[in-house]
């Protein structure tokens, strides 16, 4: 169950999308949720989906994960439909009882806001399958670099999301075992009253902290005896190179994205 | 006797539908019968660990059936809860699911949860605390005061105290010290002969497998290589080292002094019967 959480999750692949330059993905995708704000008409939103599942396919990920990454945040996607429904006034109700007035406006408005949302997430979802979190957070790091003159500390914050990034699968992983090894000796986890539930975490939250610290201790350590010194000076293994390969993405992301962002004016 | 675990035909399959499935275990069937001290060996990866969370329902198979004492695992009606009290599993190093202020204290959580009684349970607490030795004295400390060895036993006595018809111990004895090792060994040794209830025990060690226990389950691959008494699957030797498995030192010594000659029996897997089996050869020799 654990394993449902797709926010980060790697979906292993060899497409275009996958070989792409990280920072022309992370630079695309937010371009991607930009345009679709600014193409706030349905022509648009319906083109940027079209866009979206023209990626998938490209990048070969079943539909069916996108699906999956829309499981978590259904309430959130109910939520500001139904904001939008109610808050939206407009001419002529559609629909009215008591305190509660519809108008086609809002009908109008929620439909988009909530595919728009569905939209963002399945964007977004597809960067964190095409890209390992590693070289996400490689990419961030040098697209912030810049900031590094004003003493930001880019290097720093890249490997503090590089580490974060890297346990979470193994906290995951710890939980699970801690969880299984409690049920082993009888924990019910997902039956009784709500303080009971809560109570039954202390025997998984306990050994979980002790063994995050205990990790945390270990990382340093081994850190330390390797040198690690900050980012000062430091080469990598891997370069990021933006090749002909990636120029030709570009290209094509900034027309197509181009192309939503004109039905805006054409069609609004 | 009767058969306390019954596997039929079982398959698991980790990460179903995603690029990087993988079949742990393809269509196993064994059973295991009451009273007996079966070890589980094989290489790593080859689906041990996953076996045996089977057999207390923390893994529900994708296709084929468990039965516990009889009772089909997955069939409606049953209550999970029930076979994790007839099946208690320690898992590997058991000592990072401590939590409790004292050891008495987290020694109890199992037969807490089974709604015994206080005075019942501390009697279970008193009595599994025997079994691996820990004292009263250390009962009354935080398990996070204690060493390695000891912080495993106390785990360990968590899920005797529960009595279980089956205690399942996915290596016990990793990570310890030789001394280590053997304590705590004989100690669940000393309580399968007392309790004479069937413990099932993974190990990488040929050694602690042939000192310890009466069948020898191989996993390979993800099934069933051999399921014999310990003396036909060290006959096997050539095929354990073919499956990244091998034979317990003493039996090589044998098996080596037989190649070079020596007209010497090589079903030798401990180190008590090696020195009778020698003494036997020298006396026949006529020299002593």
């Amino acid at each position: 169950m654990l394993r449902d959480i797709t926010i980060g999750q790697h979906f292993p692949g060899n497409s275009i999308l996958h070989r792409c330059d990280p920072r022309l993905k992370l630079v695309g995708t937010i371009a991607y949720i930009v345009v679709l704000f600014v193409a706030a008409n349905p022509v648009g939103i319906a083109l940027s989906i079209a866009l979206l599942a023209l990626l998938y396919s490209v990048a070969k990920i079943p539909f069916k994960m996108i699906l999956k990454s829309l499981k978590p945040i259904v309430p959130v996607i109910i939520f500001t439909a139904v904001l939008n429904l109610f808050f939206l006034t407009g001419e002529t109700p559609l629909f009215q009882w008591w305190i509660f007035t519809i108008y086609p406006e809002g009908v109008r408005y929620a439909i988009l806001m909530a595919v728009r949302v569905m939209a963002l997430i399945a964007g977004t979802s597809l960067l964190t399958y095409t890209t390992s979190p590693i070289v996400l957070t490689d990419a961030i790091e040098n697209l912030l670099r810049p900031l590094g003159k004003l003493h930001f500390p880019v290097h720093e914050l890249a490997m503090m999301m590089t580490i974060a990034l890297r346990f979470i699968p193994t906290l995951i992983d710890e939980t699970e075992k801690i969880m299984n090894a409690q049920k082993a000796r009888g924990a019910m986890l997902d039956t009784g009253s709500f303080v009971q539930r809560v109570k039954a975490l202390v025997p998984i939250l306990i050994p979980l902290f002790l063994s995050a610290f205990r990790r945390a201790d270990e990382l340093a350590m081994a850190m330390e005896c390797r040198c690690y010194h900050g980012g000062e000076g430091r080469t990598r293994l891997k370069v990021l190179k933006f090749g002909r390969e990636d120029v030709l993405c570009a290209a094509a992301l900034t027309v197509l994205l181009g192309i939503i962002v004109c039905t805006r004016f054409l069609f609004a | 006797m009767s058969e306390i675990i019954k596997v039929e035909h079982l398959s698991y399959v980790y990460n179903p539908g995603m690029p990087d499935a993988t079949a742990a275990l393809d269509d196993v069937s064994f059973s295991i019968e009451e009273g007996d001290f079966v070890g589980v060996m094989g290489s790593t990866g080859s689906g041990k660990s996953t076996l045996i969370s089977h057999f207390n329902g923390l893994n529900k198979p994708t296709s084929g059936a468990i039965y516990v004492d009889g009772r089909n695992m997955w069939a409606q009606g049953e209550n999970l809860r029930d076979f994790r009290f007839l099946v208690g599993l320690v898992m590997q190093y058991p000592e990072y699911q401590l939590f409790e202020e004292t050891c008495a204290r987290d020694i109890a959580y199992g037969p807490k949860n089974m709604g015994l009684d206080d005075a019942e349970v501390a009697r279970r607490v008193r009595e599994a605390a025997q079994f691996v030795g820990l004292s009263d004295e250390l009962l009354e400390k935080s398990p996070f005061e204690l060493s390695g060895g000891q912080k495993r036993r106390v785990a360990i006595a968590g899920v005797m105290a529960m009595h279980p018809r089956v205690l399942v111990l996915d290596e016990p004895a990793a990570g310890l010290d030789p001394e280590g090792r053997d304590t705590i060994l004989s100690q669940i040794q000393e309580y399968h002969r007392v309790t004479g209830i069937t413990v099932v025990l993974v190990s990488h060690s040929m050694e602690d497998i042939a000192r310890y226990a009466n069948r020898v389950l191989v996993l390979s691959k993800a099934k069933i290589a051999m399921y014999d008494t310990v003396e036909q699957v060290f006959a096997r030797a050539p095929e354990l080292l073919e499956l990244g498995l091998s034979v317990p030192q003493v039996t090589q010594i044998f098996l080596r002094l037989k190649e070079m000659g020596l007209d010497i029996a090589t079903d030798v897997y401990t180190i008590p019967y090696a020195v009778k089996t020698i003494r036997k050869a020298l006396q026949g020799k006529g020299a002593v």
